[in-house]
């Protein structure tokens, strides 16, 4: 095949856009390792300590516990409540099917500050702020409707005449759910359940917003050590920044185990 | 009603050992062909013979991996799609869903920055070859898969090509509409003489259509032939299998003279047949079940079964019936019949191909 | 309901039937109090609340002062100015990269990981990573002074450096959105329209992109969600007091430090409109677009 132009700018342009990118993280691993860094290429000598430091002074074993309670709990109830909604619009037309649509559209849309700010008001008002409760609940708001919206052409794409042929076995409309389509959906819903634990762990604004000391999540933590920085050393800071990315970072792959990324038109065609 | 479309004729379009590899896999093995202006060839073969790798490389869809293609001697198999200017026809039709009827028809012509004028009667024209005057102005997901499909044949031939290529046309459409489109492909052959291609794996379809049939299996050509002479006288059992020799009776040769091979069954009933390809020891007798006739006694050529499954088609009955020796045979006969009968079946010597 | 109730009542269940409610949709329920509960609900309250001033009076008096105060206003505009280019840029470049994925190639499955990982990220490391990388004394302003210019580029600390992270971060999305748009669109489309003459660039202009808009329209909106509600990055390698002061920030300070649940309702409810707005301008571009199946068959 004939290179273009077109072609070597892109890759060009890419390129240009990956050196970057190593850079800036390769930048903080360095540091996250670097004895002391002032102004020079590299460090003057290399240590770990400021990983158990870390560890230790932001107690990053109870965030850790509690981002991952915070993220089991959200997957959970979001899959619980989001997965019979999700099937009664794939399956069925009735008046003010659109309006709901619409619900369970914008919460997606909408920019987290802009509901997390009311929906931290209420949570003030009625004394649930600071709470793990509170920060559940403010997770679930974007959390819910993102399984509606995954699940819901998943289901689609199930024939109804399957049901209709356990029906016509006589499986009644319980065993239908356990026996038929539970097993059938079970790559849905584990795909729509990584996706929201991604978006879970990674949420900030709606965490930071509810949470109170002993409810932050580890970007919550990660943000509010940065701002605190002066008091201890960078390499603390960036040392947390690297376990958030590393945890991400499996997180990411288990989820690309699952959904295929080019998968996503199916989803958001209908929807958006 | 008369038409001003008419392809743009050439004297000999030759494919010259045409190879296509993916990978390690070699999808088409050397293919030579010669075709003809005016010409209807059709490929077939089952899904995977390599025929739609041919019709790729002919549109310049595929780059070749060895050989070359030439058009009235010049060299065109290093020229990429667009500069070809063949039509296609998709066996998925390949319509563009953005566009109506007739912008899809005039894409071409637009390409080639036709003037409007002209655009718009070659347009109009193309339209009312395919008989679409009402729906032109309809989107593609508007319409039928048939008149989906003549979309897609009068915007390969609103170009005039030298050569139409077409991937499986038919075989998205259910049975009638595939038979009226048949017929209409070929009424547009004749009243157009345009060159065309034709790939299917349906060898009535192939039959019915082409002038020229070419047979293929993993990616090498095994027969090339007029419908007549592929169906009466095909050179190797998977040809005859192809062409409805649906009974291959596993046989012994006992003694060839000249055409004719004389060979027995594993419980000795005698045959005599036409001898397709050199023989030793085992062979294949081959035998369509039309050729069968029941008669009452033994005699030359006669195999004794017992009936097991009779359908009724009408005029004819298909009759599944088994050998003594426990092999099963296809049967179409008039006579009426019933399971358990046991029955005489005489087939003439040059309805018996042997194929080794 | 209590003129329904003298109806027969296999009637009413007809009639149901007809609309098509029956029993399945008892589903909803859990899903419907979930979303008017924690949504709807603070979302109407918020609104409301802005209408209550904290010093009462006016109720209008949050919007007149925000609009009235310079300050605040001009979140609007800084807002607009870093997630417009960004949410475009990210777009656009997916675009030609999105294209040269498509196919198979050996390599693929690594390069797409490769593109997609900045989402692991994290807004703190691009944060600090960008500090590092691009600060006064970082790897790029040393190359950058040893290739002979005079002084560090400021990079961080201002508009660049929050553009620079938004970037980071929301192109993956846009590039997997982008990509996934263009795998849907059947490729013998393309075949077709070159075996009817038309070369690459006549392809692109004609078949690909009419049918890939309507997509970049919904990938452009995601993203400027995505870049319009910046917070934590306008924060830290930004300058939140001036040059970036988006509207996130002057939300969350009025609201949470300043104790104003009122203002700070209002100026959510102002970011709410004005990414409705956006979005409504896109989206009704998007309708006079073609949007169909993309897929061969109609």
């Amino acid at each position: 095949m004939k290179a273009r132009p077109v072609v070597w700018l892109t890759w060009g342009a890419l390129a240009f856009f990956m050196v970057n990118l190593v850079g800036i993280v390769g930048a903080v691993v360095t540091n996250s390792f670097a004895e002391s860094w002032f102004g020079t290429w590299l460090p003057n000598g290399y240590t770990g300590k400021w990983y158990g430091e870390a560890w230790r002074d932001y107690r990053l074993l109870d965030v850790l516990t509690v981002t991952f309670q915070v993220a089991i709990a959200v997957v959970v109830i979001s899959v619980l409540i989001g997965v019979p909604t999700a099937y009664a619009l794939a399956r069925r037309n009735f008046p003010g099917k659109k309006l709901l649509n619409v619900l369970f559209l914008l919460p997606i849309l909408m920019p987290p500050m802009t509901y997390g700010i009311p929906l931290a008001t209420v949570l003030y008002k009625f004394q649930l702020a600071g709470s793990m409760f509170g920060v559940i609940a403010a997770n679930l708001v974007p959390a819910v409707p993102f399984v509606v919206l995954t699940m819901t052409p998943f289901i689609e794409q199930i024939d109804t005449k399957i049901e209709s042929a356990a029906r016509m076995c006589g499986a009644n409309t319980f065993a239908i759910f356990t026996r038929v389509l539970a097993p059938l959906l079970v790559p849905g819903i584990l795909a729509a359940s990584i996706l929201v634990l991604v978006r879970t762990v990674g949420m900030f604004e709606l965490t930071f917003l509810t949470a109170g000391p002993t409810s932050q999540t580890l970007v919550v933590s990660l943000y509010e050590a940065m701002s605190s920085a002066g008091i201890r050393p960078q390499q603390m800071v960036d040392s947390m920044a690297v376990i958030y990315t590393g945890s991400m970072l499996v997180l990411l792959v288990i989820a690309l185990r699952f959904v295929n990324p080019t998968q996503l038109v199916t989803r958001l065609k209908d929807t958006a | 009603m008369t038409s001003h479309i008419s392809g743009q004729r050439f004297a000999e379009l030759h494919l010259d050992h045409v190879q296509r590899a993916f990978g390690d896999t070699v999808a088409l093995k050397g293919m030579d062909l010669t075709i003809k202006g005016g010409e209807f060839v059709a490929l077939l073969g089952p899904s995977g013979c390599g025929k739609s790798t041919a019709l790729n490389c002919l549109a310049g869809l595929l780059p070749l991996t060895g050989g070359r293609i030439t058009l009235d001697g010049k060299r065109i198999d290093d020229l990429p799609p667009e500069k070809r200017g063949f039509g296609m026809v998709f066996q998925n039709y390949a319509l563009f869903p953005h566009m109506s009827v007739r912008r899809n028809i005039g894409f071409g012509l637009s390409m080639r920055k036709t003037p409007k004028a002209e655009l718009k009667r070659r347009v109009d024209e193309a339209v009312r070859l395919v008989q679409l005057e009402e729906h032109q102005h309809k989107f593609p997901a508007q319409l039928s898969g048939g008149q989906q499909q003549r979309v897609a044949i009068a915007r390969a031939i609103v170009l005039e090509p030298p050569l139409v290529l077409m991937d499986e046309p038919l075989s998205n459409l259910d049975a009638a509409l595939r038979l009226e489109m048949r017929t209409e492909i070929r009424r547009l052959h004749q009243s157009l003489g345009l060159t065309t291609v034709y790939v299917t794996h349906d060898q009535e379809e192939a039959l019915a259509l082409a002038d020229r049939l070419v047979v293929l299996r993993l990616g090498e050509v095994q027969q090339v032939g007029s419908p007549e002479e592929v169906y009466a006288h095909p050179v190797n059992q998977y040809v005859a299998g192809f062409m409805g020799y649906r009974n291959m009776i596993p046989v012994d040769v006992t003694s060839q003279e000249g055409e004719h091979a004389t060979v027995h069954t594993d419980d000795g009933i005698k045959l005599v047949g036409v001898k397709r390809e050199e023989l030793t020891g085992q062979a294949v007798a081959a035998v369509r079940p039309e050729d069968f006739t029941v008669v009452s006694e033994v005699g030359e050529n006669t195999l004794e079964a017992v009936v097991e499954i009779v359908e009724y088609h009408g005029r004819e009955q298909a009759v599944e019936a088994r050998l003594r020796n426990g092999s099963p045979l296809h049967i179409r006969t008039n006579s009426r019949l019933a399971p358990g009968d046991t029955i005489r079946l005489k087939v003439p010597v040059e309805r018996v191909l042997v194929f080794s | 309901m209590t003129a329904t109730l003298e109806q027969p009542k296999a009637s009413v269940r007809h009639r149901l039937a007809e609309k098509g409610v029956d029993r399945v949709l008892w589903l909803l329920v859990p899903g419907a109090v979930f979303v008017i509960l924690l949504f709807v609900y603070p979302f109407l309250y918020g609104l409301q609340l802005s209408f209550q001033p904290k010093g009462g009076g006016n109720p209008f008096q949050n919007y007149i002062t925000f609009f009235s105060d310079e300050y605040l206003a001009e979140t609007v505009w800084i807002t607009l100015r870093l997630g417009l280019p960004a949410a475009l840029f990210n777009v656009l470049a997916s675009i030609p990269i999105a294209f040269r994925m498509r196919g198979r190639f050996r390599g693929k499955r690594a390069l797409t990981t490769l593109l997609v990982i900045p989402i692991t990220l994290g807004t703190v490391l691009t944060a600090e990573g960008l500090l590092a990388f691009f600060g006064p004394t970082g790897w790029f302003n040393r190359i950058w002074l040893a290739l002979g210019a005079d002084e560090p580029a400021k990079l961080t600390h201002n508009y660049w450096g929050v553009l620079f992270s938004l970037i980071i971060t929301g192109f993956p999305f846009a590039f997997l959105l982008t990509l996934s748009y263009l795998s849907g669109i059947d490729p013998t489309l393309e075949q077709a329209a070159a075996t009817l003459g038309a070369s690459r660039r006549q392809r692109f202009r004609t078949i690909t992109m009419p049918l890939l808009a309507p997509g970049l329209a919904v990938t452009f909106c995601l993203s400027f969600v995505l870049a319009f509600s910046v917070f934590p990055s306008a924060v830290m390698v930004g300058n939140p007091a001036g040059e970036t002061h988006v509207m996130s920030i002057a939300a969350y300070e009025t609201a949470l430090r300043d104790n104003d649940f009122a203002m700070g309702s209002a100026i959510a409810m102002l970011m709410a409109l004005v990414m409705l707005i956006v979005i409504g301008v896109v989206l009704i571009w998007r309708t006079t677009l073609y949007r169909g199946a993309t897929g061969g068959k109609g």
